[in-house]
């Protein structure tokens, strides 16, 4: 983790130091006088994804069971969710190089680069209102039959969740300019956001392939 | 307080100052010890309303003919003095929800692990102090929610505490699945909401945050069981969260998840088709049978913690006690079904069901034999906290006895929602717990105000508690067996159940002395909080790393370093030692079986 930077005297004291251990986000929090055994913000941040991992196999779950009656009737998958797809998967190719830009010091890059990843997001959360409009065009609403009932849902939950992501986004856009190498804030976000485009294409495996 | 301030100041050369104004620091708290106490006191409130509901209930079940014109103010439920059927299905769903979630889930999990994890973890706060404030902050309106719906539309939820559909499903089955249901679910997420920042805080201060020397064959019983719990929540709720998202659907959209074809209500045919109630049901008891070991775990872990210390012995089986409650929680998973055995599943399924519901019988019994070797020919000291133990222990016995019995497929058909169950859950889930949170409010008092509570108070409050107990939930084991159904609101419509009715006089009046007893538990701990005779950092002469703390601890926690941790907190009577207990901060090479060695 040690790069060149950790040495720049321009650091504001304090930062830069080793993201895992001991400055980590909480206030009065255990820090340095308990035995820290991984960083705490980064394990909260799993035990967060593997609850919202439980909130999905239990939609999944209820899907399985829903898809056996006799009324299911599958919709169609609007085309759109290909390109919001692409742009979900760039937007986080386009996180990991403000990431690789930022631990190279190359401020400037690694903040296009992560404006670009947060645009890319937006884009999707847009497209997904495309795709639900193109939907209700063709008749096709959350209660006409199971499978759109499912559709809009599970889709809503995901964009709400990437809504969260959003402005999250935001939070640590408006302190871009005090990131540095060690900083863990885009790491943790990085998990976030990539885990989402993971839910993602799960969903669209649920929904349009099993 | 001043005491308390010098500690913070001298503790946190390093960490953030104490709030200094009221507001930051008894309201919007981050302190864990402060928001434990919010949470506490809440939730002894919502205790207070719930058990005012199950008394109007048992008012209900023993005088069904009689009318009462006093209680008419209660406007929607009574009209000329009696009640109105709807208004007893309200009750009854609301006392279930509030004590099993907004009570019971609440008091002994979020009050007493945010008091008690940073202290027996040795850190000086819980990992994400802001995320735990938040977390107080938004199961508060969910209380608000949930007790509102009473006063709005036609009432309050009525579809049981496990709101089964299509009642809770179709908006005009019922007054209560109007609003009342919607706000239910509303306050539900909230709940979940709080639950689950609180479980994230909990794994993640208890996994990484333990001080020195604290490896996890260390811990204190309670510390494993808020561990556990904190798992269990954030791997059930979640499908709670799912299920109460598709019932709004269904409610509120059309959508038909739950909904099957063909139902009829006034004469109409409802327009949803295809959906499964008994995906609900799934879903549900997926979260349910986990969260009655939220309920329970902790004051299993409470039981072990208060008894050693009372009994001046070790632990017995320490490994096999955390290998219980690990199996224990672990199987929770796999026996949802035992409550749908007569939902019409496949016989093999359900045998299936029965199979992994008998399993956890092996290590409760682990449990239960390892207390009584604890106790054995030990010289019990008999204190409050103690005595609230050993009522763990003898409702754990007898609330599990029957579950046996109900976990078998058969027998299960006849005890089906009769007031077996209702015994049976009161006795082991309700009861623990409560006991639980009781024995645990005495024995860690001095660490929430730095005082004792009174110990002849308590000793009165819990045998009137104890007996009364016993004489409300066990007889119902017998109207339950003769049939008698839960959930109803006039028994006698019914011959065979006509000569029962002196049962529930009975049960009626043991519930009403159950109740009043708590007015003593009330006044003993608000007078004692106040004027309760001062406590010394360790009153109890316990071992643990909280009593090294002063009572009670200030900001921070400890005035000085963090102290090490060289032994498990169960060193009593050790042969050797000069006190008859060793402190886990003792360094002295003597006692700890299952420390590193
Ligand atoms: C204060 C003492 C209590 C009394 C007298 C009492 C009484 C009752 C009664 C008579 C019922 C059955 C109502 C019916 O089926 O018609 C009931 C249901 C229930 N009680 Fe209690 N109870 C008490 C405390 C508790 C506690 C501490 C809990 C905590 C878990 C609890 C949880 C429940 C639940 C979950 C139900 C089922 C509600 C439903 O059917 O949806 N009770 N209670
Ligand atoms: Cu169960």
């Amino acid at each position: 983790m040690a790069t060149p930077a950790l040495d720049d005297p321009g650091l504001p004291p304090g930062r830069g130091s080793l993201p895992a251990l001991a400055v980590v986000g909480h206030g009065g929090g255990g820090g340095r006088d308990s035995q820290v055994r991984f960083d705490p913000t980064r394990f909260g941040l799993w035990a967060f994804l593997g609850t919202i991992s439980m909130l999905f196999i239990g939609f999944t779950s209820a899907y399985m069971l829903r898809r056996a009656s006799a009324d299911w009737a599958p919709i169609a998958a609007p085309p759109i969710l290909w390109l919001n797809t692409t742009l979900l998967a760039l937007s986080s190719v386009a996180l990991e190089a403000a990431r690789q830009r930022l631990r190279a010091w190359k401020v400037t890059a690694a903040r296009g680069f992560f404006g670009l990843a947060g645009a890319l997001g937006a884009g999707f959360v847009i497209g997904q209102f495309g795709a639900w409009r193109t939907l209700r065009a063709q008749g096709v609403f959350l209660a006409t039959n199971p499978h759109s009932s499912f559709f809009y849902m599970l889709t809503g939950v995901h964009v709400l969740h990437l809504a969260g992501g959003l402005v999250w986004f935001l939070a640590i856009a408006a302190r871009l300019r005090r990131l540095t190498p060690g900083d863990d804030a885009l790491g943790l976000f990085a998990t976030y956001w990539h885990f989402l485009g993971f839910v993602w294409a799960y969903l669209l495996f649920v929904l349009f392939v099993l | 307080m001043a005491h308390a301030e010098t500690h913070a100041a001298e503790a946190h050369g390093h960490a953030d100052h104490a709030p200094q104004s009221f507001i930051w620091k008894y309201v919007f708290s981050k302190d864990h010890k402060v928001i434990g106490i919010q949470y506490y006191v809440t939730a002894m409130f919502m205790a207070l309303i719930a058990g005012l509901l199950a008394m109007t209930i048992r008012l209900q079940l023993a005088w069904p003919e009689k009318t009462f014109p006093s209680l008419n103010f209660l406007t929607k439920g009574y009209t000329d003095g009696v009640m109105n059927p709807e208004f007893y299905a309200m009750l009854f769903t609301m006392h279930g929800t509030i004590m099993v979630f907004f009570v019971l889930s609440t008091a002994p999990v979020s009050g007493f692990g945010n008091m008690l994890i940073p202290l027996q973890v040795g850190a000086r706060d819980m990992a994400f102090p802001f995320l735990n404030g938040l977390s107080f902050w938004t199961f508060l309106p969910g209380c608000i929610v949930i007790l509102s719906s009473f006063f709005v539309g036609a009432g309050a939820a009525a579809g049981g505490w496990t709101s089964y559909p299509p009642l809770s499903a179709l908006r005009s089955a019922v007054p209560g699945s109007e609003m009342g249901q919607t706000l239910w679910i509303i306050g539900m997420v909230f709940f979940i909401a709080s639950f689950t920042m609180g479980g994230l805080n909990f794994v993640t201060t208890i996994l990484n945050m333990r001080t020195k020397g604290l490896s996890m064959m260390r811990m204190p019983m309670t510390l494993w069981a808020m561990f556990l719990v904190a798992v269990l929540g954030l791997l059930s709720f979640p499908a709670l969260t799912a299920a109460s998202l598709m019932l709004l659907f269904d409610r509120h959209f059309g959508t038909s998840f739950f909904i099957p074809s063909g139902l009829v209500l006034s004469g109409q045919v409802v327009n949803h088709q295809g959906g499964s109630p008994l995906l609900w049901q799934h879903l549900f008891w997926f979260l349910g049978h986990p969260e009655v070991y939220i309920l329970m775990l902790p004051a299993l872990g409470f039981t072990s913690d208060i008894m050693v210390a009372f009994c001046r012995k070790p632990i017995f089986g320490y490994k096999a006690m955390v290998g219980a409650m690990l199996a224990i929680s672990g199987l929770s998973f796999v026996v949802w079904g035992h409550h749908m055995f007569v939902s019409g599943m496949s016989p093999y399924l359900g045998m299936a069901f029965a199979v992994g519901t008998m399993l956890i019988a092996v290590p409760s019994a682990v449990k239960t034999f390892n207390w009584l070797a604890t106790l054995w020919r030990s010289r019990i000291i008999f204190k409050t906290p103690m005595l609230w133990a050993m009522g763990v222990v003898s409702l754990f016995i007898s609330g599990g006895l029957s579950g046996i019995w109900l976990g078998q497929t058969a027998l299960d058909i006849h005890f089906h929602d009769t007031y077996f169950v209702v015994a049976h859950f009161h006795l082991i889930m309700a009861g623990a717990a409560l006991f639980g949170v009781f024995g645990a409010t005495a024995f860690w008092f001095p660490k929430m105000f730095g005082r004792m509570m009174n110990d002849t108070l308590g000793k009165i409050h819990f045998w009137f508690t104890f007996l009364a107990y016993y004489c409300t939930f066990f007889p119902m084991h017998y109207i339950g067996l003769a049939g008698h159904m839960r959930r109803i609101y006039d028994p006698y419509q019914y011959e065979f159940l006509k000569n029962l009715q002196p049962i529930n006089q009975f049960i009626t009046i043991s519930a009403f002395i159950l109740g009043a007893s708590q007015i003593l538990f009330f006044i003993n701990y608000f007078w004692s909080a106040f004027r309760g005779e001062k406590a010394t950092d360790n009153p109890w002469n316990a071992a643990g790393l909280e009593w090294t703390t002063p009572s009670p601890p200030g900001h921070g926690n400890w005035p000085g370093e963090i102290p090490e941790v060289h032994r498990w907190p169960f060193d009593y009577s050790v042969p050797g030692a000069e006190k008859d207990f060793v402190l886990q901060t003792d360094p002295a090479p003597i006692g700890d079986k299952a420390g590193s060695h």
